[in-house]
């Protein structure tokens, strides 16, 4: 409720020109996550900056970064008789090869939009001639709530439950980001909720090792305002370090309790990333001894090779090499309502941000 | 990549917490932070406090919503 | 429990049955009471008419039910429209096996509703489909009012009016959803649905220069078909926008944005700055309008374009709602 009271426009008028001070040269800070893409935008925080500070999205997407064949393995799924597919709704619209969610929906087969993995094992309870499969996409944040559900499923006994594991972790795709040349990077706006869940220590090699400051962010417009003046004063100062700017949530050493959670279900596998390609252990699959409730082992799923939709330059937008903007099918063939790649597909997407709330996108 | 929002604890029941959302109510797991009391804020996630926040913000935020939804109710 | 059956439908004696015993009983009237295959009607030269199907789940919600919105829904696009509301048709598809008593609730409503909106149902119709035809009630209402001399429509917009809204955004979308299956969530919201005639009577005066009621798509849709239809931009202002913290929370909760929250009884109001205070007062004064705002102001700028002021002082676009509104994590 900060929004309404007047020590908001204070307090940020107080941070720009801090900001305003410290960017003498120009200073490109990439933005991780995607509710900060988000954030940025819907509070037109690009525009309150000096063009010296240049805020590039990153690949911090969970949908948009989700695989090709991953998505036309989960639509064979959810057509399966008896199968209810309980997916959060940010899944409804990605677009596989031909199909998504909602146009198999139409055509008959049982898709529930569910809050909350609960949501998903309630209907498990509920609808025991059924077979419920729940879609596991999202980052760390996401994966312990996943893990519980199968934890209780198992000691539970419920047997018409499953996940198929789409999940991946974040600290490998920043080191393909750290190595990658092409990208011209200073700084890194880490993810909050994230980091909630694994701490610091795994992301300190940014800052260790390829020299690129990071400080992790709450979501708020003041939140994400103080994390560019702490990562100036890191570049005025010569420091590189992973600072906490969203303390009242995250602690250095993250919730150790849920990690374990983690680290009971699931285990590292390489994984796919939708225009990035395949990324070493920077997914999670279910261990075996909860592989009963693992739907990739449960079912018989036929193997995916689905291509990437030519023309699209998703690839270099997650990487931040281009914005959105400077992709040939922005705006054009490539709309929320029909989307070509990832970018666009999410709401969290770099490419439906900018569609959505950015003035650059009419004109 | 993740939303998230903040919510105070008002019943406990074993893995099962109710939370209060800026006044609308929903039961939500507490199995991520197991430690939680009655009275304080978590970080509400897909349904799970993903954490505990320690933020007078979350306070001041409750007071307005108490001003708010009294001079809502007059009107019903 | 009585339930509805494939005979209530069939014109016969049990059709009249449901007819006299359940529709005349709450709905009668001189002119429903002419019971013909059509209805005469007193009236002037001009006459607006609209209709609207209504579809929902769940048919009852906090703050009214199908039966019930069916008549706000089209009283309020006559209003809305400058006329004032008299006559309603109301057309009922029932599902076989619909209970009674349901029935009979919603009945109820649409009586009380008509009442509080003065207006009367003067004809209508009832039909029965099998069990799984239909998902327990669909209405259809069509709405006849007089013309009267309030010219309003988007023609009359122009740059440096301003706009106004009569209550707080998103009330009976949020009140709706946390009803859903898989979303289910305890909340305060109750929906906004409500006639908006006798609000729109209390604060009209020349200088209203055009009225709509943005329900689904919400707010935002509405303001970009206005400012589309009328060949101007608009700027609303964040800090401005009435918002029940509640509905904010849940908005948070489940990855939606208010201004694409369906609204039932709530009229955005394009203005003539000189009568801007005074309009708002009187909405104020009423009390469905008690949370009025001035939102916004139209400007000069690329046509249809709807842009958003945030609290910061940033600019950004306020679009229209692309598919299917649906709640997210991410």
């Amino acid at each position: 409720m900060m929004k309404r009271s007047k020590d908001l426009v204070v307090k940020a008028d107080n941070y720009l020109l801090e900001i305003k001070a410290l960017a003498q040269s120009p200073f490109t800070i990439m933005e991780v996550c995607g509710t900060h893409t988000v954030a940025i935008a819907k509070n037109a925080l690009r525009e309150l900056l000096p063009d010296t500070v240049r805020l590039i999205s990153g690949p911090g997407c969970p949908v948009c970064v989700t695989d090709n064949s991953d998505i036309d393995r989960y639509l064979y799924l959810a057509a399966q008789p008896k199968v209810i597919t309980a997916t959060f709704g940010d899944m409804m619209r990605v677009p596989g090869t031909d199909k998504n969610l909602q146009t198999l929906r139409a055509e008959g087969a049982d898709v529930r939009i569910v809050y909350s993995t609960q949501d998903a094992l309630e209907l498990a309870r509920h609808n025991p001639n059924k077979e419920v499969v729940f879609l596991g996409i999202g980052f760390e944040t996401t994966v312990p709530t996943v893990a519980v559900s199968i934890e209780t499923a198992k000691k539970e006994g419920i047997v018409n439950y499953s996940v198929l594991s789409m999940h991946k972790v974040v600290p490998p795709v920043l080191r393909l980001l750290a190595e990658d040349e092409e990208l011209v990077v200073d700084a890194f706006l880490d993810p909050g909720h994230v980091c909630a869940i694994i701490g610091i220590e795994p992301i300190e090699f940014m800052a260790k090792d390829y020299g690129k400051p990071g400080v992790v962010t709450g979501f708020e417009a003041l939140d994400i305002l103080e994390a560019v003046v702490m990562l100036l004063r890191q570049h005025d100062e010569g420091r590189s370090e992973i600072e906490i700017q969203y303390k009242r949530v995250v602690k250095a050493e993250g919730n150790p309790h849920a990690q374990s959670i983690v680290e009971r279900v699931f285990e590292p596998v390489d994984a796919s990333w939708r225009g990035i390609g395949l990324i070493p252990q920077s997914g999670l699959a279910i261990r075996e001894e909860f592989s009963s409730w693992d739907a990739a082992k449960k079912f018989s799923l036929p193997i995916f090779h689905s291509k990437e939709t030519p023309g699209c330059r998703c690839g270099e937008v997650l990487k931040g090499l281009i914005d959105p903007t400077q992709c040939p099918l922005f705006a054009r063939h490539c709309t929320p309502m029909t989307p070509v790649g990832p970018c666009m597909v999410s709401s969290e997407g770099s490419c439906a941000a900018y569609y959505r709330y950015s003035q650059g996108s009419v004109n | 990549m993740c939303l998230a929002i903040p919510a105070k604890v008002v019943t406990l029941d074993g893995s099962i917490a109710k939370v209060d959302m800026m006044g609308n109510e929903r039961v939500i797991s507490i199995d991520l932070v197991p430690e939680v009391k009655i009275g304080e804020f978590v970080l509400v996630h897909a349904g799970f406090a993903i954490e505990i926040i320690d933020d007078e913000s979350a306070h001041e935020t409750e007071e307005l919503l108490l001003e708010v939804a009294d001079a809502y109710d007059e009107e019903k | 429990m009585e339930r509805i059956m494939m005979a209530h439908g069939s014109g016969g004696r049990l059709s009249h049955e449901l007819i006299s015993t359940l529709l005349q009983k709450h709905l009668g009237n001189l002119y429903l009471d002419q019971m013909n295959d059509a209805t005469v009607l007193p009236g002037g030269e001009q006459i607006a008419v609209t209709t609207d199907s209504f579809v929902i789940s769940p048919l009852f919600f906090r703050g009214g039910n199908i039966g019930k919105l069916a008549v706000c829904g089209t009283v309020n696009d006559l209003a809305v429209s400058g006329a004032i509301p008299q006559f309603l048709t109301l057309a009922l598809i029932l599902e076989e096996g619909f209970p009674l008593e349901e029935l009979e609730q919603i009945i109820k409503s649409v009586a009380e509703t008509a009442v509080r909106a003065g207006v009367k149902i003067v004809c209508g119709d009832t039909k029965v489909v099998e069990r799984g035809n239909a998902d327990k009630i669909f209405i259809n209402t069509a709405g006849i009012g007089y013309i009267t001399n309030r010219l309003v429509g988007p023609e009359h917009i122009r740059p440096g009016d301003e706009i106004l809204i009569t209550g707080t955004i998103g009330d009976h979308g949020i009140a709706i959803l946390s009803e859903r299956e898989g979303i289910k969530f305890q909340t305060p919201v109750v929906s906004d649905c409500a006639p908006l005639n006798r609000l729109i009577d209390a604060f009209y005066q020349p200088g209203v220069k055009c009225m709509r009621d943005p329900t689904r798509g919400g707010v935002a849709t509405t303001l970009n078909e206005l400012a589309h239809q009328a060949g101007v931009s608009m700027l609303l202002e964040e800090v401005n926008l009435p918002l029940l913290p509640s509905v904010e929370g849940a908005c948070e909760m489940l990855g939606l944005e208010p201004l694409y929250l369906a609204n039932e009884g709530k009229a955005l109001v394009i203005v003539a700055p000189e009568v801007a205070e005074e309009v708002l007062q009187n909405m104020q004064a009423h009390p469905l309008g008690r949370f009025a705002a001035r939102i916004g102001r139209v400007q000069e700028g690329k046509p249809g374009l709807v842009l958003l002021e945030t609290p910061l002082g940033g600019k950004r676009i306020v679009g229209m709602l692309e598919g299917e509104h649906l709640p997210r994590i991410c």
